[in-house]
């Protein structure tokens, strides 16, 4: 048995971290990631943790020093948010691209400008179409756990994938939590050491990222999508066996009372617990409403939530990203694209909230329940709004 | 028999390795890289000294040495950028325009 203690969501991290018994961690600290970087350099620094602490000159460094480390046959880990995510971007496609194992922490904050280190998704709805797996915490325990699952998903053989686990910046990465934290033999069998499909080695040479001609490009496009799509087997069945040993259950959607729900929201992240107890609160006034919640973004689970729909009228999705002069939030667009064409689908309305920080409340989720089932009324469906802008 | 033997080399993404990635040393010798050459370098063996300069100054390694002392350029890889006509001491190699 394990210990359960008191302790901040991103120091939970860093030490989910040390329990994979990591290789080499290369990362750049910013707000509002700095704890979970700081934590490890300490680790190592303390011979708590047997690891090569790289502290490069930024994030595109971070990253390519990950992806030389992961090529070498290093289990790797970093973490970045924000500003440092959207440096990292060309490296980010091409991490995916070599099919190098990484596992990074996006501590969610909004990007400049204006300059803003607060939450929301608008660093990594930016960086969706990179090729890494995205999963998407909502509490403390569940950062802990999904960063022991993104090691065995990325280093599964059948996906050799990165991961990226998102975790909304201060309002869960600086919250402190109970968190159960497994003994090092439970990590052990659920996470077996790191062998590396292929790699480099001078008795072997082999070159990793070499030109792709108009020839051979589309293909290796292929065989980077078919990879993502077929890698949600593995990371169901990571999480299957997540949950024989240690005992807590997960799965790419989550529904919360949605069994006859007319209204049905549609959350990602931290916010999906508030969003629960306003689920409670409109039951208690009689209002037909549930709650579906996103955890994996990529590969998108698409039939996981088309059968989470089926039978609601309308589904309110909240996104906390813009697509600034795009047809909706992305979450939004994305979700209309997956129920397109479905019989019977429901009428999908977009709302755009908690932007920089801005507190997502009780309140707004009823509000925006409440809108819902007035536009259905109406039969409309409006593409987005942002919830709570000041029209003054 | 792989499948990019009969296909002259073109294979789908089934077949492409992990990545990508390029699984054995040395392959960009196979990769004929010239074909879009519009002139070419011809050698005057009777103007030629020997001297070498064309095969060291090459900037896609074009030149090989051959038995008798002389360079020949490899069609497959000179893309006719001319550096050695110009910097050849006797003015041995002239650039012919391809057809």
């Amino acid at each position: 048995m394990g210990v359960r203690v008191a302790m901040e969501v991103s120091i939970a991290a860093a030490e989910a971290a040390k329990l994979a018994d990591v290789d080499v961690i290369a990362a750049y600290p910013i707000t509002p990631q700095t704890h979970i970087v700081e934590h490890l350099a300490e680790l190592v620094a303390d011979g708590e943790l047997d690891a090569e602490y790289v502290p490069v000159e930024s994030e595109h460094s971070a990253l390519s020093a990950c992806i030389g480390s992961s090529a070498a046959g290093a289990r790797t880990f970093t973490a970045t948010c924000a500003q440092g995510l959207a440096l990292m971007h060309e490296i980010l496609f091409i991490a995916s691209a070599l099919r190098t194992p990484i596992v990074m922490m996006v501590v969610n904050r909004a990007l400049s400008a204006p300059i803003n280190i607060w939450n929301d998704h608008s660093d990594i709805m930016a960086e969706r179409d990179c090729g890494w797996i995205q999963t998407f915490a909502e509490n403390g325990q569940e950062v802990f756990d999904l960063t022991l699952h993104a090691f065995r998903v990325a280093e599964d053989h059948r996906v050799l994938l990165p991961i990226m686990v998102n975790l909304d910046g201060f309002i869960l990465s600086h919250m402190i939590e109970p968190i159960d934290i497994p003994e090092k033999e439970e990590v052990r069998r659920y996470l077996p050491e790191f062998k590396p499909a292929m790699r480099l080695d001078p008795d072997r040479p082999i070159s990793m990222g070499p030109v792709g001609i108009p020839e051979v490009y589309t293909e290796a496009k292929k065989q980077l999508d078919e990879a993502l799509v077929a890698s949600k087997g593995p990371i169901i069945q990571a999480w299957d066996e997540f949950g024989k040993i240690f005992g807590r259950h997960y799965k790419p959607v989550e529904t919360y009372r949605c069994e006859d729900a007319e209204v049905l929201l549609l959350t990602m992240g931290s916010i999906s617990e508030t969003a629960m107890t306003a689920v409670d609160i409109m039951r208690e006034k009689g209002v037909s409403v549930g709650l579906i919640r996103l955890r994996l973004w990529r590969p998108f689970p698409l039939d996981e939530l088309r059968a989470a729909v089926k039978g609601a009228d309308t589904l309110a999705v909240v996104d906390r990203a813009v697509s600034t002069g795009g047809p909706g939030g992305p979450v939004c667009s994305e979700v209309r694209s997956a129920l397109f064409g479905l019989p019977n689908r429901p009428k999908v309305l977009g709302f755009i909230a908690g932007l920089g920080g801005r507190d997502v409340t009780l309140e707004m989720f009823e509000e925006m329940v409440n809108q819902s089932i007035e536009y259905a009324k109406e039969g409309k469906e409006q593409f987005y709004e942002l919830v709570g802008v000041r029209e003054l | 028999m792989k499948a990019s033997e009969k296909t002259g080399g073109i294979i789908g993404w089934k077949d492409l390795e992990l990545g990508c990635a390029l699984i054995e040393p040395g392959t960009s010798k196979g990769f004929k890289t010239g074909d879009w050459r519009s002139q070419r370098p011809v050698t005057d063996k009777e103007k030629c000294i020997r001297c070498g300069l064309c095969w060291i100054l090459c900037p896609d390694m074009a030149y090989r040495p051959t038995e008798d002392g002389f360079f020949d350029s490899d069609g497959n890889y000179c893309k006719g950028c001319g550096i050695c006509a110009r910097e050849c001491p006797t003015d041995a190699i002239a650039m012919i325009r391809e057809e």
